[in-house]
């Protein structure tokens, strides 16, 4: 966009790039965020591994299996092998991240994340690659819209969604640094980049992203930029002024950086690349309805599997693009208690 | 079965290069998808269809089909491309291929099409499944056979082997696996990823009966499978030796293949390659 406003203080303050200047939006996958986040807490800390399932590329393991392949281990296609090697590896002090696709691991490798991972409370990180929709022709089999829903319920459990290739590097170092049982997730496809290196990243604390008083919406993963998108065009449009919360610490989730969006908003939006039913919108209806019961509506697939398509139109189809936020944004602000 | 004649065979091996243009057609159109593997299958999977199973195109859900297991779903179009040449659909509809709302979804669904027999993608679970479908059989007193096409790949998740021992341990003789030998998968090769030689051996410590032969060779496999139908009390394996990409000279060999799909230039290359194949074989007379 080629107007003079600059963006609000909130976006400022959290040195957001213009998000709303498309043609100058810069794009680049989630995942590739993790293999320099990787390679680079790899290099301050020489417990930190990476275990590999056959998907190196796929995953971004690539940088750190040339630059340090001492602290790289590939074991072919064992999901479950993953998690259990790497609870021992992390029993005698390495700091292990596995990843594979999100539907294998922890889509096939549950219990084991369950046991070996946060019941014995081990500090193994898994990397859950082309989780959503938006892995596009693959289809159903390789569309993880569960995994936050069987990771958020594990006690123990880190689950961070972060919300593009920049904060997924600052959650990749962070998290290796930070004792416990780990999933971060992340997208196949190149996604919008709104954060900058200087936007501050913190496990657990939700970032206002935009301000507003009127809708509050609660987003994570890449949908964040349409959640901003939406509200951009929603404050020009119809004088609605929206809060865009990054959610991206699913769990533990900053319950009082939700209560204030809900008290300040007295609506709620949550918007995630997930079903709908356990996601991070349940969590987030699990903490209002217990200390501030305020309208949700739920941006998410609905009860459906995923299928083959291109990765943009499914997640127009599924009802999580731009102006599906807008329209939950509308029917949330037409409920708020006057 | 019937008996392979020299004129039977040969239509076959026109078939499997119109398989492997059906394939090539897929991919570029659908613009992602795998390469190598469904090359490499083309010629068991239009024995499979062409002379080994039974089954009726037109009647996909006939109850006493043969079941064919694709455990490796990324292969999918060599099984759409073989469906299609043999009636299952028209040809054309391969070009729908990964594209929304097809039935032909990048990795084969159950529900979307009838007689693909399960959904697959995620590796190492067709073999499980075709054990509860030979189980089945054996209780119903059934006579059709399972077949189950499994990648080496597959071979390193943990769920395939406790497969292998159960289909041992109820004695499924009617339960045939498949095994695409390519010694390829998505890093590189099987031997160095996480080595499953000797496999052959591993399947005999596990009570199977081994066959090997060369997946190129659509007699041999035929022949191959004809021996393990006589084998009583057993579950058979066949391990088929199979080069990746095969058919099109630049893919051959080349685990890069694996995932990718030719571009516009590569595809007319391929089907160059193909179309002489086809000239070479309607030559030898
Ligand atoms: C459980 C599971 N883990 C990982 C994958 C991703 N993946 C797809 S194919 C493949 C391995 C490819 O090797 P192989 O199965 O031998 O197939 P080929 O390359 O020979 O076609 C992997 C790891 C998957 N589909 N399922
Ligand atoms: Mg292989």
């Amino acid at each position: 966009m080629s107007d003079t406003q600059t963006l609000d203080r909130a976006a400022q303050a959290m040195a957001l790039v213009d998000y709303r200047d498309t043609a100058n939006l810069k794009q680049l996958p989630t995942r590739n965020g993790f293999g320099e986040g990787l390679l680079e807490a790899a290099q301050a800390n020489r417990n930190v591994i990476g275990i590999c399932a056959d998907l190196s590329e796929s995953t971004r393991f690539e940088a750190l299996k040339n630059a340090l392949p001492e602290q790289y281990l590939e074991i072919g296609v064992a999901e479950q092998m993953l998690v259990a090697m790497a609870g021992g590896l992390a029993a005698v002090g390495k700091i292990p991240w596995i990843a594979s696709y999100a539907m294998f691991n922890p889509g096939r490798s549950w219990e084991q994340v369950r046991t070996i991972m946060a019941l014995n409370q081990t500090n193994v990180k898994i990397a859950g690659a082309h989780a959503g929709v938006s892995v596009g022709p693959d289809g159903a089999t390789h569309q993880a819209i569960e995994d936050i829903a069987i990771m958020r319920v594990i006690p123990h459990m880190f689950v961070v969604v972060p919300c593009d290739s920049v904060q997924t590097k600052k959650a990749t170092l962070a998290l290796s640094q930070t004792f416990g049982p780990t999933y971060l997730r992340f997208a196949r496809e190149k996604s919008a980049i709104v954060t900058s290196e200087a936007t501050p990243f913190e496990i657990g604390k939700a970032q206002i992203f935009r301000e507003g008083a009127d809708v509050a919406i609660v987003a994570c993963g890449i949908l964040v930029y349409n959640a901003l998108i939406a509200a951009d065009k929603l404050s020009r449009e119809r004088g609605i002024e929206c809060r865009v919360v990054n959610n991206h610490t699913v769990k533990p989730m900053d319950e009082a950086a939700i209560i204030d969006a809900a008290k300040t908003c007295g609506a709620v939006v949550t918007v995630e690349e997930h079903q709908v039913q356990g996601g991070m919108g349940s969590r987030v209806a699990e903490i209002l309805s217990a200390q501030h019961p305020t309208p949700i509506e739920f941006i998410g697939v609905n009860d459906r599997f995923g299928q083959s398509g291109d990765p943009v139109e499914l997640i127009e189809y599924y009802g999580m693009g731009s102006a599906a936020i807008e329209a939950a944004a509308l029917r949330a602000h037409g409920r708020k208690r006057t | 079965m019937q008996t392979l004649t020299p004129q039977r065979l040969r239509e076959l091996d026109l078939k499997a290069t119109d398989v492997r243009e059906g394939i090539i057609r897929a991919l570029l159109a659908a613009g992602s998808g795998h390469s190598a593997g469904s090359l490499d299958m083309a010629d068991i999977f239009t024995a499979l269809y062409g002379h080994v199973m039974r089954h009726r195109p037109e009647e996909p859900n006939w109850p006493q089909r043969d079941r064919l297991l694709l455990s490796c779903g990324h292969i999918a179009p060599v099984r759409y491309a073989a469906m299609a040449n043999f009636g299952y659909f028209p040809v054309e509809e391969l070009l729908t291929l990964r594209k929304f709302g097809t039935r032909l979804q990048g990795h084969p669904e159950r529900v979307s099409l009838p007689s693909v027999e399960t959904t697959s993608g995620p590796l190492g679970e067709g073999l499980a499944q075709g054990v509860g479908m030979a189980q089945a059989a054996k209780m119903d007193g059934a006579d059709f056979r399972v077949y189950v096409v499994t990648s080496d790949a597959e071979h390193q998740c943990g769920l395939h082997w406790e497969a292998m021992m159960t289909a041992a341990k109820f004695k499924l003789d009617n339960l045939l696996c498949i095994i695409d030998r390519n010694f390829i998968q998505i890093d590189g090769s099987t031997e160095e990823i996480m080595p499953l030689e000797p496999l052959a051996d591993k399947y005999r410590a596990f009570n199977w009966e081994v066959f090997e032969c060369d997946g190129h060779d659509i007699a041999a496999f035929v022949a191959t499978v004809e021996r393990a139908h006589a084998v009583k009390g057993k579950p058979q394996v066949i391990i088929a030796k199979t080069i990746p990409g095969k058919g099109v000279s630049y893919m051959e060999g080349d685990y890069t293949w694996h995932g990718k799909p030719p571009n516009a230039e590569q595809a007319k290359t391929a089907l160059a390659e193909l179309a002489a194949t086809r000239e070479r074989i309607l030559a030898h007379v």
